[in-house]
């Protein structure tokens, strides 16, 4: 008898071992590298339920992934199987052939993958996206009927017309922010802007820059007249100091990142007043164009070149588990989520809008990143009003030019 | 001592200087006279949840191949250090030709990236070095006539600046002075002017960073000058004092000429660290309008997208260079020293 229950016992912690690797992985090291924010942190513990019998499950989930992402995958083995990728950092690892085609693995184990997930260059499935973002507007409903306009601005005049009718009414003296920390953050809104006047970044074919033209002077105009109702400080505001600006209810008018939306809507670092009347909207169009000023973002997941066929399985096979339909209905609000499972809320209104009024996606070029880097940089005269729009479109052009030779795109 | 004891007494410490100085320093240099290979690029069609393009992309296999023969890259001679975001010769050459008085050449060469980092890296060096000097021989002046039981606390306070990390300690400013912050509001309610914002104007900005360079350093000339006030001889104050001399007269020509060393010895390690001015235009966001070389480094390494060995190389050993001007002054001075000593 007392045999009998050992055995039954036995069989039960076997039985609960195989469910603990269960995903099906018989041995393998995941290790994931990652950005760092509240939908890849979900993704990344769905993927660490993997974990056990011979199989280990290790994350590294940091705001600088992206310096640290090529020395890490270019070493063999490398140190990473998975990295976490965007529309611009699939490129970066792309360009030195650092992570691997997902054909067979998306045959094998992607059977519950929308075919839209699929990021494909060349024919070959490069990274398996899960979720989308992109800027949009946000606007204060209240603060706009008291203000006496009716309706959530379309377009950037609209936008413009409102801060008017906000600041004159006395309300706010600084309605509007956008991301403008000079940088990183300042060279995303000249691209954002730039997308809704149609116009082409680079000569088609071509590595050379085009935005030195009436398009690119009449984007940082546009860029002034919003900045002009925006905090003296703008050049220090990333996305994290206007998130804290719109919780503390300092702002009618925000171009902020989509997966913001669920920060801003969760009930915590916000009043009541703020959060009910926030509302979230496609980014606006401008200038007569169609296109909202925005550029669309995906991160998906993509697998290291230099590890070995059994790793790359056995990753892969973690990170379905880690976007998972359980995984996406248990963290609904955290992001837009592309894979199965998901459904619309109203912290993903803003994107889904943006998305829907055809805003194009961040060009997938590989020397997207060095025109990137120079707007950074060369724009902020124009905006603190000591050279001339013309002057910092030739700035820019120079910038990208010298650093594009170094990077070998240009001859 | 004999060369030979010398050669084996010094052994340990060249052997270091040449792994850890010497080494890095030429590697970095190579590095700096190559850019990477002309990428292949071709047109491929690429898709994703927004649609498909087509889109120029790298071809990897002709590319790696390339590398895989010559890894460190195409020799570009001093092409790096001649480019528009270095000395960029060409462009400085052009506005001299093309500029009708020095007002409108000097706006035209701070433009540039690598002049414009240069203007604020000299500012930044020559008003921190002296006014730490100056601060902290006051400080020390001062802290040296209070009674015992004070001292010690007040050395402990004098010293926090400098105990903080740099990165911290402009970041806790950079709150403080924020609008909202406790002294960025205060100084509203000074001027009396509601849109006044330190960190919004450049020349608010520099100044602003300034200060902090000499909140954060003047503790180190403080405690090195407190130290060499302890050494004064006690016995010339008297006789200076005897001789009727002021307070005054007695530290201008009795204390401060037995500090000189320690002035050099300040002086030198200050415009080293000042030259490479950098955690604070991190701290303070402030690279919109101020920029120094250190941190022309780090964004060519770390900032946006991509890395540049190149570029970072070439602004490092020119860097290397601008120190090496800064302290021949100071040098020459403690060569005189050691030589009038030797005779």
């Amino acid at each position: 008898m007392f045999l009998k229950k050992v055995m039954v016992a036995g069989a039960f912690i076997m039985l609960g071992n195989t469910a603990m690797a269960g995903c099906g992985i018989s041995s393998g090291n995941v290790n994931v590298l990652s950005n760092d924010f509240p939908a890849i942190q979900a993704v990344t513990a769905g993927a660490s339920t993997c974990a056990g019998d011979g199989v280990t499950v290790k994350t590294n989930l940091t705001k600088d992934h992206k310096d640290i992402m090529v020395a890490a995958l270019t070493a063999n083995p490398a140190e990473y199987t998975s990295v976490i990728t965007s529309n611009s950092t699939l490129v970066t690892l792309m360009n030195d052939g650092l992570v691997r085609s997902l054909d067979d693995l998306v045959a094998k184990h992607g059977g519950g993958l929308n075919p839209s997930q699929m990021v494909t260059v060349d024919g070959k499935i490069m990274a398996v996206a899960f979720m989308a973002n992109a800027q949009h507007l946000f606007s204060r409903s209240d603060i706009l009927e008291k203000a006496g306009v009716s309706s959530i601005p379309a377009t950037y005049e609209d936008v413009l017309a409102a801060a008017k009718a906000i600041k004159s009414a006395g309300l706010m003296d600084y309605p509007v922010a956008l991301n403008t920390k000079a940088g990183w953050n300042l060279g995303e809104e000249f691209i954002n802007m730039y997308m809704g006047t149609g116009g082409d970044f680079f000569k088609p074919g071509t590595a050379e820059v085009a935005v030195n033209n009436a398009h690119g002077v009449a984007t940082l105009n546009m860029l002034k007249s919003l900045v002009a109702y925006s905090n003296p400080d703008y050049l220090t505001y990333d996305s994290n100091a206007t998130q804290a600006e719109w919780e503390a209810g300092n702002l009618a008018l925000a171009t902020m990142w989509g997966s913001r939306g669920g920060a801003v809507m969760d009930g915590e670092g916000s009043s009541e007043a703020v959060e009910s009347s926030t509302v979230l909207s496609s980014a606006p169009t401008w200038g007569n164009n169609a296109r909202p000023a925005s550029t669309l973002w995906w991160d998906g997941i993509s697998i290291s070149s230099n590890i070995s066929d059994e790793d790359a399985e056995a990753t892969f096979i973690a990170m379905m588990h880690g976007i998972s339909p359980d995984v996406i209905k248990a963290n609904n609000a955290a992001a837009v989520w592309l894979g199965k499972g998901y459904t619309p809320s109203k912290a993903s209104a803003g994107v889904s809008a943006t998305a829907a009024g055809g805003a194009a996606p961040y060009p997938m070029l590989p020397f997207m990143g060095t025109l990137h880097s120079a707007l950074g940089s060369e724009i902020s005269d124009f905006l603190q009003g000591s050279e001339s729009a013309e002057q910092a479109l030739s700035d820019i052009e120079a910038a990208y030019t010298a650093a594009a030779t170094e990077k070998g795109f240009l001859q | 001592m004999k060369n030979r004891t010398f050669f084996w007494f010094i052994l340990p410490s060249l052997v270091a200087m040449i792994l850890f100085i010497a080494l890095p320093i030429g590697s970095v240099f190579i590095q700096s006279l190559y850019i990477e290979h002309g990428a292949v690029l071709k047109e491929v069609k690429s898709c994703g949840p927004f649609g498909c393009k087509d889109e120029l992309q790298i071809d990897v296999v002709a590319t790696s191949q390339l590398k895989q023969e010559k890894p460190l890259g195409k020799f570009n001679g001093f092409g790096t250090y001649t480019n528009r975001n270095h000395l960029a010769v060409n462009e400085v050459r052009d506005a001299w030709g093309s500029s009708p008085n020095w007002k409108i050449y000097f706006s035209k060469v701070y433009n540039l990236p690598f002049y414009r980092a240069l203007a604020f890296t000299l500012t930044y060096t020559f008003l921190v070095t002296p006014l730490v000097l100056i601060l902290g021989f006051c400080i020390a002046l001062a802290v040296n006539s209070l009674p015992k039981k004070l001292k010690g606390p007040t050395i402990f306070v004098s010293l926090l600046p400098m105990i903080v990390t740099p990165l911290i300690g402009s970041l806790i400013l950079f709150w403080m002075i924020d609008s909202k912050g406790i002294l960025g509001a205060s100084l509203q309610w000074l001027f009396e002017d509601p849109n006044l914002s330190l960190k919004a104007s450049p020349t608010l900005t520099w100044i602003m960073l300034i200060i902090y360079g000499v909140w954060h350093s003047a503790p180190f000339a403080f405690i090195v000058f407190y130290a060499g006030l302890q050494t004064v001889p006690s016995e010339t104050i008297e006789a200076a004092m005897i001789d009727g001399a002021s307070r005054w007269e007695r530290t201008r020509y009795v204390i401060l000429p037995h500090l000189v060393p320690l002035i050099v010895f300040i002086s030198l390690i200050q415009l080293m660290d000042n030259f490479r001015v950098f955690e604070p235009i991190v701290g303070f966001s402030a690279q919109a309008s101020a920029t120094s070389l250190s941190w022309i480094i780090y964004n060519d390494l770390a900032g946006g997208e991509g890395t540049f060995f190149g570029s970072a190389g070439a602004t490092s050993v020119l860097t290397i260079l601008g120190v090496a001007v800064l302290l021949i002054p100071v040098l020459i001075r403690t060569w005189n020293d050691f030589n009038r000593k030797a005779a």
